[in-house]
C-alpha cells in the first residue's frame, strides 16, 4: 500500500491477475456476458443460432478448462493473451485481453504540438508507421483548412511512401504468417523483402521505422538522388520473389490444408464488429477507402479491390499477397506521374525555413525556433480523418481549442477494432488453429494499446 | 445536410456532417440512423472539455463536460456521420450501444476505462488497456500526466 496524496491511497496488486477483465467461468458469468462471448448478439438467423447451441452441447462444466495463451506466446505478435475455453481440443469461448503495451499514447499526444504529434502516432503500428503519420498530418490539415493546398509533389510522395509501406507490412505479414504455421523459411523470405523496402525508407528518411517523415503541411525532406532507380530495383525484385511464395505456400495442399476454411467470418458479423481492411475484403465486401472514399490522388491510379469469398484465413492470406502485387502495380503509376515542384506547402505558418536560411537571416532563426518550440496554432474545430491502413481503416479524431497542441487526439486503430472479431473466428475451431486465426487477423499491438 | 436529423440538430464540421443527439435519444437516434443504412460503427470514443468549456455547438445545445463521439459508416451510401452526445459530470453514464453495434463493445470499455463514462447495459463493463486496481481515469483533464508513479506488480512497496 502506497500513498500518493493524502485521500487518494493506491493498492498495488501483486500476482498477475487482471481481475474481472479476463474470462470468468460460466458459472460465473452472466447469461449476457456468455451470450457475447459466443457470439449470438449478433443479428444471426435461426439456422445459425441453432448451429451455436451444437458446438456448447449439453455442457458440464466439468468438461472443459480455461487456459491461457499468451501474453508472450511467440505466435500472439506482441503482448496478446487470450484466454480460450476448451473441451478437449475444441475452443468454445475466447476473450481477448489487451492492454500490456499500453503506454498512454493519447494522453502524451495532448502535450505535443502538432508538429511533434507524428513522432507520436508513428510509434503506434509500427509496422505501417508512414500510414499513422499520414492519417495524423491529414487531420491537422484539414483543421489548418490547408488540406486542398498541399503542393502535387508532396501528395504524390505521399502515395508513394504508403504504397511501398503497405508493401512492406504485407511483406512481414508474410513471414510472421508463414512461421506461426511451421514455414519457418518463409519467415527468412518475407523478412529479406521487407528489409529491401525498409533500406529504401532509410535512404528517404534517415531510419528504417518511426521515420516522423510524412509532417502537417508536406514531408520533411524531398526524394534523395537516385530514388527512381532504388525503387524500380524493388519492382523488378518483388514478382519472382512473389511467384517463390506462390510455390512455397498458395498452391501447397499442406499450406491450404491448415488455412481454407479455418477462422470463417461472414460478412454480415465483420460490418457489425466493424471490422476492416482484408479481414472485411475477405468476406467478399468490396470495400477499400483508397477506391470508395478516395484521398491523396488515388482516383487518378488504376487498381483493382481484391476480395475473398469464403472469409477464411486462406482468403486473409491471399487478399495480402495479392494486395502486394497491386500496390507495385500503383506505385509504377507514380513513378510515371511524380510531379516537379515543392515537397512541403510554402506556408510560413507551418512550414519552417530552409535550413541555409537560418545562417544568414536573423528572422528565419527566430521563425524555425518559434515552430518547434511553440508549434503552430490550430483553429478550434474537430475533425475526423480515415484512410485505408495494411490492416484497415485508421482513423484520427482531433479536437483543437485553438493551441499549438491537440486538445484531444484519438488514433482509431484497425487492429484494435479488428481483433475483437477473434472470438467470433475462433468459436468451434480446434486450438491448433488459434495460432492460424491470429495470425490472419495480423494484428499489431503497439497499435492496439496504444 | 442541413439543420435537423431525426429531430436533431446537427452542424457541419469542416464539411463532415455532425448531429448532436441528447442523452435520452441517443439508443432512439442510432436505430433510426441503422434504419437510415449506418451499417458500421468505426470508431466511439469520448472528449473531457473541462478546461475547453466554451466550444461551438450550435443552438439548443447545451455544453457539458464530457461528450461522446461516435463515428458512423453507411457502406452502401458512401457516407460518414457523427453523433456528438453531451454527458454531465455529475451522472457520467449513457446508454450502450452495443445492441445495435456489436462491434462497440472494446470501444465502450476503453471510453469507461480512460473516461470513467459508464455505458448502461454493456455485457461487461471492465477496465479493458489499464489494469483492473488502477485509481482514476487516464484521460480526464484533472488527471495530470507523470503524477502517478509507474506500478509494478508484486515489487515490494
Amino acid at each position: 500500500m502506497t500513498t500518493l496524496d493524502d485521500e487518494r491511497p493506491v493498492t498495488i496488486a501483486a500476482g498477475t491477475s487482471e481481475g474481472a477483465q479476463e474470462m470468468q467461468a460460466r458459472s460465473e458469468s452472466t447469461p449476457r456476458e456468455v451470450f457475447r462471448e459466443i457470439g449470438a448478439v449478433l443479428r444471426m438467423s435461426e439456422a445459425d443460432a441453432a448451429a451455436l447451441d451444437a458446438i456448447d452441447g449439453d455442457l458440464d462444466e466439468d468438461q472443459t478448462m480455461i487456459i491461457n495463451m499468451g501474453p508472450s506466446h511467440p505466435s500472439t505478435h506482441g503482448v496478446l493473451r487470450l484466454m480460450l475455453e476448451l473441451r478437449g481440443e475444441t475452443v468454445l469461448r475466447c476473450k481477448p485481453i489487451i492492454g500490456y503495451l499500453h503506454t498512454g499514447m493519447e494522453k502524451t499526444g495532448e502535450s505535443l504540438t502538432f508538429l511533434q504529434g507524428g513522432t507520436n502516432v508513428t510509434r503506434m503500428d509500427y509496422a505501417s508507421p508512414l500510414n499513422n503519420e499520414l492519417v495524423f498530418s491529414m487531420a491537422t490539415e484539414k483543421l489548418l483548412g490547408i488540406d486542398g493546398d498541399i503542393p502535387e509533389r508532396a501528395v504524390w510522395m505521399r502515395m508513394l511512401l504508403s504504397e511501398l509501406n503497405r508493401m512492406s507490412s504485407h511483406l512481414l505479414f508474410m513471414a510472421t504468417n508463414g512461421m506461426d504455421l511451421g514455414a519457418v523459411s518463409m519467415m527468412i523470405y518475407g523478412w529479406r523483402e521487407r528489409e529491401e523496402v525498409l533500406r529504401f525508407f532509410q535512404k528517404v528518411t534517415g531510419l528504417r521505422m518511426n521515420h516522423n517523415f510524412i509532417r502537417p503541411g508536406g514531408l520533411a525532406a524531398d526524394l534523395p538522388a537516385g530514388w527512381r532507380d532504388d525503387v524500380l530495383r524493388i519492382l523488378d525484385l518483388l514478382p519472382d520473389r512473389l511467384a517463390e511464395y506462390d510455390t512455397l505456400m498458395t498452391g501447397q495442399p499442406i499450406w491450404r490444408e491448415r488455412l481454407q476454411g479455418i477462422g470463417v467470418i461472414t460478412r454480415d458479423e465483420a460490418i457489425a464488429l466493424g471490422a476492416t481492411g482484408p479481414i472485411l475484403r475477405s468476406t467478399g465486401v468490396a470495400w477499400d477507402l483508397r477506391r470508395d472514399m478516395p484521398y491523396l490522388r488515388y482516383a487518378d491510379v488504376d487498381f483493382d479491390v481484391v476480395v475473398g469469398s469464403y472469409g477464411d484465413a486462406f482468403d486473409r492470406y491471399a487478399i495480402r499477397l495479392a494486395e502486394i502485387r497491386e500496390s507495385m502495380r500503383i506505385v509504377r503509376q507514380i513513378l510515371d506521374k511524380m510531379p516537379n515542384g515543392n515537397y512541403r506547402i510554402q506556408d510560413k505558418k507551418v512550414t519552417p525555413p530552409p535550413r541555409g536560411r537560418i545562417d544568414e537571416s536573423m528572422e528565419a532563426l527566430i521563425h524555425h525556433f518559434k515552430i518547434f518550440t511553440e508549434g503552430f496554432k490550430v483553429p478550434e474545430g474537430e475533425v475526423y480523418v480515415a484512410i485505408e491502413s495494411p490492416r484497415g481503416e485508421i482513423g484520427c479524431y482531433i479536437a483543437s481549442d485553438g493551441s499549438s497542441t491537440p486538445y484531444r487526439m484519438h488514433v482509431r486503430a484497425p487492429s484494435f477494432v479488428n481483433i475483437q472479431a477473434l472470438p467470433h473466428m475462433m468459436r468451434g475451431g480446434l486450438v491448433a488453429d488459434a495460432v492460424a486465426v491470429i495470425s490472419s487477423v495480423d494484428p499489431v499491438l503497439g497499435e492496439v494499446d496504444r | 445536410m442541413i439543420g435537423v436529423l431525426h429531430d436533431c440538430p446537427t452542424s457541419n464540421a469542416l464539411g463532415q456532417d455532425v448531429v448532436f443527439v441528447s442523452r435520452d435519444r441517443y439508443l432512439d437516434v442510432l436505430g433510426k440512423l441503422v434504419a437510415d443504412g449506418f451499417d458500421m460503427c468505426v470508431d466511439l470514443t469520448a472528449v473531457d472539455y473541462l478546461t475547453h468549456p466554451g466550444r461551438t455547438l450550435p443552438e439548443g445545445v447545451e455544453a457539458e463536460r464530457y461528450e461522446v463521439v461516435v463515428n458512423l459508416l453507411s457502406l452502401a451510401h458512401r457516407r460518414r456521420l457523427r453523433v456528438r452526445v453531451q454527458v454531465p459530470e455529475s451522472e457520467p453514464t449513457v446508454a450502450s450501444a452495443f445492441g445495435l453495434y456489436p462491434g462497440t463493445e472494446a470501444m465502450e470499455r476503453e471510453v469507461f476505462d480512460m473516461f470513467g463514462i459508464a455505458f448502461t447495459g454493456h455485457p461487461d463493463l471492465t477496465r479493458i488497456l489499464m489494469p483492473e486496481d488502477w485509481d482514476g481515469h487516464p484521460l480526464r483533464k484533472d488527471y495530470a500526466q507523470g503524477r502517478i508513479p509507474v506500478q509494478f506488480k508484486g515489487a515490494a512497496s
